[in-house]
């Protein structure tokens, strides 16, 4: 495709302070893809995004956004992106028509023009019946819909989703999936921060992982999976097992390195296959290793970063941990 | 309630599909002036529509030029002036313009409040122009001096000043107050764009603000003052407004004094209105 790309940055920085926020980012965003950026807490997605939506100076390098540049052309750039941050930006104080009134004003919108917008806006994203209720009522999920709602008033061409579901419900967050998908069949392009690789896997065309401000891997989900291994097995050996033998064992059938998770003493095993998982199982029968519980799971961001950076990312993902707790295999711990 | 929300649905939409080309020839390289006078007018609704839900904001500006008229009369008026009547004409433009001064330290307050709400990154995000989230709100305190200064006359007339310029001198003299608040409330906007929090805009509106009202004719005559101070206190432009809301209130006379306070307010605005919006720029 010849078309200009929506996002064509090169070697983008922040810093502050001591810090290199975002150490010398590339990034090119085709016109009409959902681009996810993965990373951890503080590996510098939210700056680098912000910097592409014109809300922090860029300290070096250079961004064009449709082929507008967007240190010298501002001005531009904001009429061409929507942005739809972690935290709600809306007014807590207006009412949702309110806001979305107000916003349509700025914008140089008529006011019956405005009043149209909201009120199909309302309609689109089920907030009809809230329309007139203060935001302190609303829920987490309708301010995210509410935020989105907002971001989407001028129908701009490029939209800016950082961590669009980070503290929703499962069903919440399969809703904010949809609209996602929907507004890329609309002509929109995506971009849009993520923590959970599941996300990232479900939604985006393409995905650059980033570390501690500099993109470390790139590629579509599947490549990334690929390259960790397609599936993990997850064991937790039996009190008083030799965790030593078992490691030897994994390395010695599966050629894996296993990852401990000491939180839960968990032991992690990357496989190209499932397959593989009988071989390590066997194997552990034969060593005489004792096991308490065993589960084959996709791979988890962890195990993406470790296989990536050579470091975890520092956090038990929130998700996986409480998945972790949820499963049934607690009682056996105690026996 | 439901929170379940329709995405889209697939058949309906490309009713108007995305060009991102066209989008693009459309967007335009500025805010105009007509942008930025009908966007700041859209901030100061916003403003506005909050004041009107939150009435309790006005409570200090209700009280304290009916408190501080009555106190400052009642304590001051025999030893100043020989009786409370003779102090009225001398000091309800002094608190009128100790009042004002006050509502536009609240104004940088309540600025460094607002610039930490989510909302202002979404006016970050906009199109539009960067002076307007800042002058919007100033615009609607616009009511708040009209309050502020109708009020303190009202107080005034009610313990017996007899305003000797008539009701039009009165009106002028509250004019002139709210463009010299409005006009210094952009030196408490810059304080708001650049402190730390509103804590310290607070702090620091304080420590100005009480010399400069102070050490001003605002409630004694000049002639009773030690030399060094007398001439801080002629140059001082809270002495400027005050004498000129004295002429305008007590004689309905347009003196030069009035010329001298509508230049300073001018001069505020050229200089702290471009720092405000600097401050504003470089905020996170």
């Amino acid at each position: 495709m010849t078309a200009t790309p929506a996002i064509h940055a090169v070697g983008l920085v922040k810093t502050f302070g001591q810090l290199r926020a975002v150490d010398g980012v590339d990034l090119d965003v085709r016109q009409g893809e959902i681009f996810g950026v993965l990373g951890p807490n503080g590996a510098g997605k939210t700056t680098t995004l912000k910097m592409l939506a014109t809300l922090l100076p860029i300290d070096a390098g250079q961004a064009r956004v449709f082929g507008v540049d967007v240190a010298r052309e501002p001005h531009r750039v904001r009429q061409l992106l929507g942005v739809t941050g972690q935290y709600a930006s809306v007014d807590e104080e207006l009412t949702a028509a309110e806001n979305l009134w107000l916003f349509g004003r700025l914008q140089g919108l008529r006011s019956t023009a405005a009043r149209a917008i909201a009120t199909r806006l309302l309609a689109e994203f089920a907030l009809e019946d809230a329309a007139d209720m203060p935001l302190s009522q609303f829920s987490g999920g309708m301010r995210r819909r509410l935020d989105l709602a907002v971001s989407l008033i001028t129908r701009p061409p490029l939209i800016f989703l950082d961590e669009p579901t980070t503290g929703l419900d499962p069903r919440t967050r399969g809703q904010m999936w949809d609209t996602i998908r929907g507004l890329v069949a609309e002509g929109c392009t995506v971009l849009l921060t993520t923590q959970y690789l599941d996300e990232a896997d479900q939604l985006a065309d393409r995905i650059a992982v980033i570390d501690r401000g500099r993109k470390v891997a790139e590629g579509t989900p599947d490549e990334l999976k690929t390259s960790v291994g397609n599936s993990t097995l997850q064991l937790r050996l039996a009190p008083g097992a030799d965790e030593e033998l078992a490691r030897q064992t994994v390395r010695r059938v599966a050629g894996a390195e296993p990852v401990m998770a000491p939180e839960s003493g968990q032991m992690n095993v990357p496989l190209d296959n499932a397959d593989a998982a009988a071989d390590v199982l066997i194997g552990f029968r034969q060593a005489g290793v004792p096991i308490a519980s065993v589960s084959v799971a996709k791979p988890t961001l962890d195990e993406v970063f470790l296989a990536i950076t050579g470091h975890g990312t520092g956090q038990a993902g929130d998700q996986d941990a409480a998945e972790r707790a949820a499963t049934a295999d607690i009682p056996l711990e105690v026996k | 309630m439901s929170t379940a929300f329709a995405p889209a649905p697939a058949g309906t939409v490309p009713s108007h599909f995305i060009d991102p080309a066209a989008a693009v020839a459309r967007t335009r390289p500025r805010a105009t002036i007509a942008d930025t006078l009908s966007q700041t007018l859209f901030m100061a609704w916003r403003t506005l529509k909050k004041m009107r839900r939150n009435p309790e904001q006005f409570f200090d500006v209700a009280l304290q030029p009916l408190l501080f008229t009555a106190m400052f009369a009642y304590v001051f008026g025999g030893a100043i002036s020989g009786n409370v009547q003779k102090y009225l004409p001398l000091m309800i433009p002094g608190i009128v313009a100790q009042t004002v001064l006050t509502t536009c330290m609240a104004t940088g307050v309540q600025l460094r409040e607002d610039l930490d709400k989510g909302v202002f990154d979404r006016f970050k995000s906009l199109p539009i122009a960067r002076i307007a989230p800042l002058a919007g709100p100033m615009t609607a305190d616009l009511v708040r001096y009209l309050i502020a200064g109708g009020l303190t006359f009202v107080m005034g007339v009610i313990i017996g000043y007899r305003p000797g310029g008539g009701a039009l001198g009165v009106l002028g003299a509250i004019a002139l107050s709210i463009f010299t608040g409005w006009s210094l409330a952009w030196i408490f906007t810059w304080f708001g764009t650049i402190a730390k929090n509103a804590r310290s805009v607070q702090g620091l509106s304080m420590m100005i603000l009480f010399p400069l009202t102070f050490l001003s004719n605002a409630f004694v005559p000049v002639g009773t003052l030690p030399t060094g101070l007398a001439d801080f206190v002629k140059i001082n432009p809270v002495s400027h407004l005050v004498s000129a809301t004295r002429d305008l209130a007590n004689n309905a006379v347009i003196s030069s004094e009035v010329g001298w306070t509508l230049l300073a307010g001018l001069v505020v605005i050229a200089v702290f209105a471009p720092l405000s919006v600097r401050g504003y720029r470089r905020h996170m």
